[in-house]
């Protein structure tokens, strides 16, 4: 019975339209995220998606210190706080602890979920060999959900792995002679994560401007088993500086430019998702600079830059054998 | 590899134990098996590999149920174990020299989310110069965070006070962290005859890890760890020390029970005492170093030398009125530290500095002498104790300590 359950998940149909999605928050008030904070919405929905029998591990970073002050808490669900590179570890040792306690029969038996959370700084620069590391461990059944900022946003916006291309950060400030001061381009960490984790069943990118598609992919994350990711793009007022109001607008326009492709890899298949797929199927992408210049980190953008920025998009579109996903180099014509 | 030996020997055995002929480590794991471990993480680092060697063959066999889990780095192995306890699971992690450094982060957030996890080290140098012997400066980095700390001597040491710290570490009035200080090679690596008691006497004597209201689960919705700052931070540092205070009595209790259930173990559980009644000097000395100077002791006080050596067992919570009321007797105490605190009062060593803080309040203060020796494993000669010695008694004649630390059998 116990040995039944061992891996067992919760089977969570996906919704069917933003009028099926259920009503009850297990994200509530007693958070002091910034206004228009996207990464915030992310946590609300993300927990939605799962459901009550749910236990949330959040790294250090905005969605720790910004959402649990002593004695306030906007969890309704068991929440605990692990350090900057552990949300792999955190989900790993909670998902065996429970499994341990419940093929034992020193706890009842039940699929509960397990999902942790770290920005991209603690997801894709300190904590990636964790992740990684966790996404071996198919016995295990957890979500590790990087809420992708662009910055380490909480110590005051420094750049991170995840970074876009010359951006203006505390870290990489604009100056008299060195225009640019972050010139790497930023981390393809879904798509390396997928890649390099053959029994790694999910692996998906989502972006909380679509609401509902993004809550869907929680659900198959959890529902399918093992180790799964999801790496989600989460505008940011303050590091982005921008008015809040126009976070869903910022949002979309990563989408519809092609900067941050919505797909999802499930047992080793790929799958692009809304404008994603209609920009995969032929439908023009929508040039970067309509979504870079929207952002005051990227005031200081020259036309050069713009272009360069596009131009590497355009690479990624026109070159990757994925767009948007894997980027091998296709192998040129009859050869 | 253990050899389970046939005869059981004369004395103090209860009838129902095992003997088996084993290494400290493979003691370790002879303890966590019957303290039926639910989860357990490893990480390669000599020389406290062997325990998880031990227990990887364990679990292999069936002998123990446990979710085994061999991280990618230390860092993860103990935060991987952390976040087990927190479900509720009994759970065992640990790691030598530079490898313990490693944890650090996640050796300081265990004491304040109170998470009662029993670790061994396998106490090793730290690089570089890379070394496999042992030095005590990779434990006692965690002297000052709030865990429970305790070196031991012997194989059934090891055994026995694995059991007796998760009986501590998971009372309620405790729950926090220990660290099992293990000397590298000369205990990990060595064997001895150990006593394995039956799991029967072991579940009598420890009772199963309740996490209570401080559970992660969906039924006790409760978050933890939130962003305190100063609005909270120095209660809680409080409450961690209260927790530490209160060690001292379960760490009693605990004793006295493991005596009245297993009929053996130490009467003191703070530190042992050999020859030391009528002893004029005293030497102090944690771990297996109490070895040569057990030999070379009973070697002085052949020549009617007046002798006697103090281990401590117990450096965290320190026990400071009993180890003050031990050294009274004494006209000159010299303390042997395994470790190096550079730039400390009079360059002394860890231990010589507590010490010295602890006399400070006592009504007799005799000389107290530091050395330092056998760092990264050098072996400790009988001539090192002879040396000790010999100053120690100059110091309790002339009344004076002198203040320079020694290093032992050092090539000048
Ligand atoms: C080991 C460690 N190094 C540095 C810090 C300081 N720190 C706290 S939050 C944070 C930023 C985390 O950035 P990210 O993961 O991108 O999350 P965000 O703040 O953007 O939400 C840093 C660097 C820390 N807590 N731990
Ligand atoms: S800095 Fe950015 S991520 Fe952090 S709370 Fe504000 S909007 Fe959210």
């Amino acid at each position: 019975m116990a040995e039944v359950f061992a891996n067992a998940t919760q089977i969570l149909e996906p919704f069917r339209g933003v009028k099926k999605v259920t009503i009850e928050e297990y994200f509530t008030s007693g958070h002091r995220t910034c206004q228009g904070c996207e990464s915030a919405l992310v946590m609300k929905l993300m927990v939605k998606a799962a459901g009550p029998r749910t236990i949330v591990l959040g790294a250090t970073g905005c969605m720790y210190v910004a959402n649990t002050t002593y004695y306030t808490t906007p969890w309704v669900v068991p929440w605990m706080h692990t350090q900057l590179g552990s949300s792999g570890s955190a989900a790993l040792g909670t998902a065996a602890g429970l499994k341990a306690l419940m093929k034992k029969g020193k706890m009842k038996s039940e699929p509960i979920n397990v999902i942790a959370f770290c920005g991209d700084g603690g997801g894709a620069d300190m904590g990636l060999g964790a992740i990684s590391a966790t996404l071996t461990h198919k016995e295990y059944n957890s979500l590790i959900l990087m809420y992708d900022n662009e910055s380490y946003a909480n110590t005051d916006i420094q750049l991170s792995g995840s970074t876009p291309y010359g951006a203006n950060t505390t870290f990489s400030p604009p100056g008299k002679v060195r225009r640019l001061i972050h010139t790497r381009w930023k981390k393809n960490t879904a798509a390396m994560l997928a890649a390099g984790h053959t029994e790694c069943r999910y692996v998906g990118t989502v972006c909380a401007s679509y609401a509902v598609e993004m809550m869907n992919k929680v659900r198959k994350a959890l529902s399918i088993g093992g180790p799964t990711f999801i790496h989600s793009l989460d505008p940011c007022p303050k590091g982005w500086d921008y008015d809040p109001m126009l976070s869903h607008e910022l949002g979309e326009l990563a989408v519809e430019c092609g900067v941050f492709p919505l797909y999802e890899v499930e047992d080793g298949v790929v799958r692009h998702y809304g404008k994603t797929k209609a920009i995969v199927e032929g439908r023009p992408r929508k040039p970067v600079r309509e979504y870079l210049l929207k952002q005051g980190r990227f005031a200081h953008f020259t036309e050069e830059d713009l272009e360069y920025f596009q131009a590497k998009v355009d690479e990624m579109w026109n070159e990757w054998e994925i767009p948007g996903v894997i980027p091998f180099k296709k192998a040129p014509a009859g050869k | 590899m253990a050899v389970e030996t046939k005869t059981p020997a004369p004395g103090t055995m209860a009838t129902d134990d095992r003997e088996m002929l084993i290494s400290g480590s493979e003691a370790c794991a002879e303890a966590l098996t019957l303290a039926d471990l639910d989860v357990v993480t490893a990480y390669p680092i000599r020389p406290y590999d062997t325990v998880m060697q031990a227990i990887a063959k364990k679990i292999a066999n069936g002998q123990l149920e446990a979710e085994y889990i061999v991280a990618e780095g230390e860092h993860s192995q103990f935060e991987i174990v952390k976040h087990a306890s927190t479900v509720g699971a009994r759970v065992f992690c640990g790691s030598s020299g530079v490898g313990w450094m490693y944890a650090m982060e996640c050796l300081t957030v265990t004491p304040p989310l109170r998470v009662p996890m029993v670790c061994m080290v396998g106490n090793r140098a730290l690089d570089d110069p890379g070394a496999f012997g042992v030095e005590h400066n990779d434990a006692l980095t965690v002297r000052d965070l709030g865990w429970l700390l305790i070196w031991v001597d012997t194989a059934q040491e090891m055994l026995d006070t694995t059991l007796l710290a998760y009986r501590i570490a998971e009372d309620r009035r405790v729950f926090l962290p220990i660290a099992i200080s293990a000397d590298g090679a000369f205990l990990t690596h060595s064997q001895a005859i150990v006593q394995v008691p039956t799991r029967a006497k072991v579940d009598k004597f420890l009772p199963p890890y309740n996490r209570g209201d401080l559970q992660l689960h969906p039924d006790n919705p409760i978050t933890v760890a939130p962003q305190a700052n100063e609005d909270w931070v120095i209660e809680i540092r409080r409450q961690n020390n209260e927790a530490m205070n209160r060690a001292y009595t379960v760490i009693e209790e605990a004793y006295a029970d493991f005596r009245k259930t297993f009929g053996r173990g130490p009467e003191n559980p703070w530190f042992e005492e050999y020859m030391t009644e009528d002893a004029e000097v005293i030497l102090m000395g944690m771990g297996t170093i109490s070895l040569p100077f057990k030999v070379g002791i009973r070697n002085m006080r052949a020549k009617g030398m007046k002798v006697g050596l103090i281990r401590p067992r117990w450096f965290r919570p320190f026990p400071t009125e009993k180890m003050v009321a031990a050294l009274q007797g004494a006209k000159a105490i010299g303390v042997i530290d395994r470790d190096y605190s550079f730039g400390s009062p009079f360059g002394s060593g860890v231990v010589a500095n507590e010490i010295r803080a602890a006399m400070y309040n006592a009504d007799k203060r005799p000389p107290l002498l530091s050395f330092i020796c056998g760092l990264g494993g050098r072996e400790v000669t009988l001539e090192d104790v002879y040396k000790a010695t010999d100053l120690c008694f100059e110091a309790a004649k002339s009344g004076k300590s002198p203040l320079k630390t020694q290093w032992l059998g050092v090539r000048e």
